[in-house]
């Protein structure tokens, strides 16, 4: 079926500044503009073509939803995820492109490593699954990758996310590089030395539970540090999972003084504070850690003023027997892409109005695509048919048994959660319905 | 004693409300006296199995523990880190659960993360006992702690306990903070500012660097092992400034009122934190709080271990 039209929706997209209900148009994978299109569409075929149609009456049709922050952990880590199961997942939470981190084994810092995802994700990948590439060999932080062939194999940015290069000069030339490459730099925001052995926010929690702290200022001097180089190299660094009052702080005086900087947030950083941790439940273990009240007020203000623009998941899958160990000895991290759209929406637009659902789908679609200079993120006609059905005010229950991850690590089990993404087009073919 | 034990764990003082903690120091008078008759022993555990799972290592702790667990007639089994499978990369769950199959009714853990007591008390049905996790708690030491103060002052509402030394790695101060908070004391903590973390204010604790003017009030003086290994060294710069700074030297002790009780969990160093005539001298009840900790380790196992059954 090339030929769809999605009835009586409320069209949001951002990208063209259009709310309005409306029919939209779809014909071989592509948005198109209008009913007469499409009839001379099928005059031309002789009228043999028929026309899907889908009633997205009292839902949202906004354009595909993008995450430019999961870990599908292939290669070398399909016991946790697989590109098939990460897309899947990445499908039932609404997103029609993904963009996947470089932390694999081996490390995607090749352009071989880098063919080989996307010729897999080609294969069995049900949305768009873009990689991003090393900025250092094996993501040490000493020797750069070769970041011009990376970007001839066609990696959207550079980033050695779960780490963070220690050494300035080294970041400094990798951001120099990109510059003439045209990549945007992704960083994971962590000082070594005063994180240390850090498993949870140093604050009052930590100090009750005894749990080694990782400071706020371990984020901070990093976000500082990308601030001076992004002035120094006039090119964008993007700091990735912000989590502090500080970070929030830096980032709004810098943008305001017209800096390439920008920042992103995950649901659980807003969603949790560090008093979850009480339990010892490694669900509530990630890097960076979940923060204080103050950290997660900041936050919401820094998302409603415009400083964090990008919302994204972190979506890190651990098997079962991986987390279900001591605190101290647990890996880092939480799924996210079957939950984030939905804790988003509920947490920002609905419980704290802190923004509209128009500015929602903004972050999830135009930003990250602005910043990635993606050809995604809208619906303007002739662009590609990636499109997200969204049901602002259906009730649900987060059940992490169902989820299409192979991974169950999440702590928002159970959770009553007020609107979702209810279907998800890619390249006009429905991959996924509620 | 209307107070009835509920508790199949015993995981931190955090969690024990005073009622409970009084009931723990109560049915402890009981076992103490066991100690000092010709048979020191009672079958209040007999049949029943004890398994001393110490993947931290510990001499006096779980000599302690193994001793209390023979003196209520039941078996003992010792388990170290490096005769567990923990070493040939077996998760702590699954030793566990191997133990368990072994019909354990009582696992005592001793574990360098904090939370690993809490992590395996919620997925066994054996009785699990906190002999130390990390930086987190070590709840019987605190209890003896406790007893050993009860005993010589009568009570423990009212008094000025002063804590000394690293409070940061340690988990003797931090039961002892609970305990001691929740039974009414007055607590300080003296140490380096690096080491005496400002987050425990907010418990209504008070914190001092200078011990000369913390010594003279105090009523009981808990000191801890000081430390100088690789991961302190950015804490402190040394050991002679610790003594110099912090140490319950002669002089210092000179500040003390005539019945301070001077307490350290041990092992002691001897002219580091402490110095050996007043390790020796007659504020000091390091030896009663031994003798204690039996009694104290006792009563802990009776009541957990029964309602474990």
């Amino acid at each position: 079926m090339s030929t769809t039209v999605i009835r009586s929706g409320r069209i949001i997209d951002p990208a063209n500044r259009r709310d309005e209900i409306a029919d939209l148009y779809i014909s071989h994978g592509r948005v198109v503009g209008s009913q007469s299109e499409i009839r001379e569409e099928l005059i031309r075929r002789g009228g043999k073509s028929e026309i899907e149609e889908i009633d997205a009456k009292g839902l949202i049709v906004a354009p595909g939803l993008i995450d430019m922050h999961v870990h599908l952990r292939e290669p070398g880590f399909s016991h946790k995820e697989t590109i098939e199961s990460g897309a899947r997942a990445a499908a039932a939470g609404g997103f029609t492109t993904v963009i996947c981190m470089p932390n694999t084994s081996p490390a995607a810092d090749i352009p071989s490593t880098i063919a080989w995802i996307k010729d897999r994700a080609a294969e069995v990948a049900c949305v768009n699954v873009l990689p991003a590439g090393a900025i250092s060999k094996n993501l040490a932080g000493e020797e750069l990758a070769p970041i011009g062939s990376l970007a001839k194999t066609g990696v959207v940015a550079i980033t050695d996310d779960g780490h963070c290069i220690q050494n300035h000069e080294v970041m400094r030339r990798a951001v120099e590089y990109a510059r003439m490459v045209d990549l945007p730099v992704l960083d994971h925001c962590q000082d070594y030395n005063l994180v240390g052995a850090g498993v949870a926010h140093e604050g009052y929690w930590s100090t009750l539970l005894g749990l080694p702290g990782w400071p706020a200022a371990g984020e901070e001097v990093i976000v500082m540090r990308n601030i001076l180089l992004a002035e120094l190299c006039d090119h964008p660094i993007h700091c990735q999972h912000l989590t502090t009052a500080g970070s929030v702080r830096l980032l709004r005086e810098a943008r305001q003084r017209g800096v390439k900087i920008s920042g992103e947030i995950c649901p659980h950083h807003v969603a949790l504070t560090d008093e979850t941790i009480q339990n010892f439940d490694t669900n509530y273990k990630m890097n960076p850690p979940l923060r204080s009240q103050t950290d997660v007020d900041a936050l919401l203000e820094g998302i409603a003023d415009g400083t964090l623009s990008i919302l994204c998941s972190d979506h890190a899958p651990h098997a079962d027997f991986e987390k279900e160990v001591e605190f101290d000895a647990a890996p880092f991290g939480i799924i996210g892409l079957e939950t984030e759209f939905g804790l988003f929406l509920d947490l920002l637009v609905h419980k704290h109005a802190k923004i509209d659902i128009v500015r929602l789908i903004e972050m999830y679609t135009v930003e990250p695509a602005r910043l990635l200079k993606l050809d995604a993120g809208t619906l303007s006609p002739g662009s590609r048919a990636d499109i997200t059905l969204i049901d602002p005010a259906l009730k649900w229950t987060v059940h992490v048994d169902q989820f299409q991850s192979a991974s169950r690590n999440s702590p928002f089990d159970g959770w009553k959660l007020k609107g979702r993404a209810v279907r998800t087009i890619v390249g006009g073919k429905t991959v996924w319905k509620l | 004693m209307t107070t009835r034990w509920t508790r199949k764990d015993l995981l931190g003082l955090r969690e024990l409300p005073a009622e409970e903690i009084n009931f723990v120091l109560e049915t402890a008078d009981a076992f103490k006296q066991v100690g000092t008759r010709e048979i020191k022993k009672v079958p209040a555990l007999r049949g029943k199995t004890l398994m001393n799972f110490f993947v931290e290592p510990s001499t006096r702790t779980r000599t302690s523990f193994e001793l209390a667990a023979l003196r209520l007639s039941a078996d003992v089994i010792n388990i170290s880190a490096t005769t567990s499978s923990l070493t040939k990369g077996e998760t702590l769950k699954d030793t566990a659960r191997n133990l368990e199959a072994l019909h354990a009714d009582i696992l005592v853990l001793r574990h360098s993360s904090a939370g690993a007591p809490q992590f395996l008390a919620n997925r066994l049905k054996a009785s699990v006992i906190n002999a130390g996790d990390g930086a987190h708690e070590h709840p019987t030491q605190a209890l003896l702690d406790l007893y050993t103060i009860r005993e010589r002052r009568g009570k423990i509402a009212g008094l000025r306990v002063a804590i000394v030394g690293d409070i940061l790695f340690s988990r003797v101060a931090r039961s002892n903070i609970f305990g001691l908070l929740k039974l009414g004391a007055h607590v300080t903590l003296v140490g380096p500012s690096t080491l005496v973390p400002r987050e425990f204010e907010k418990l209504g604790v008070e914190i001092s660097h200078k011990i000369e003017e913390v010594l003279p009030q105090a009523d009981v003086v808990n000191l801890l092992r000081i430390q100088h290994e690789r991961q302190r060294r950015e804490y402190f710069p040394g050991i002679g400034e610790y003594i110099r700074l912090f140490g319950l030297t002669k002089e210092r002790a000179k500040l003390l009122k005539p019945d301070c009780l001077i307490m350290h969990p041990g092992p002691i160093n001897r002219g580091v934190e402490i110095d050996s005539e007043v390790a020796d001298g007659l504020h000091s009840v390091i030896l009663d709080q031994v003798t204690n900790g039996l009694a104290v380790r006792m009563a802990v196992l009776y009541l957990c271990g029964g309602v474990s059954a």
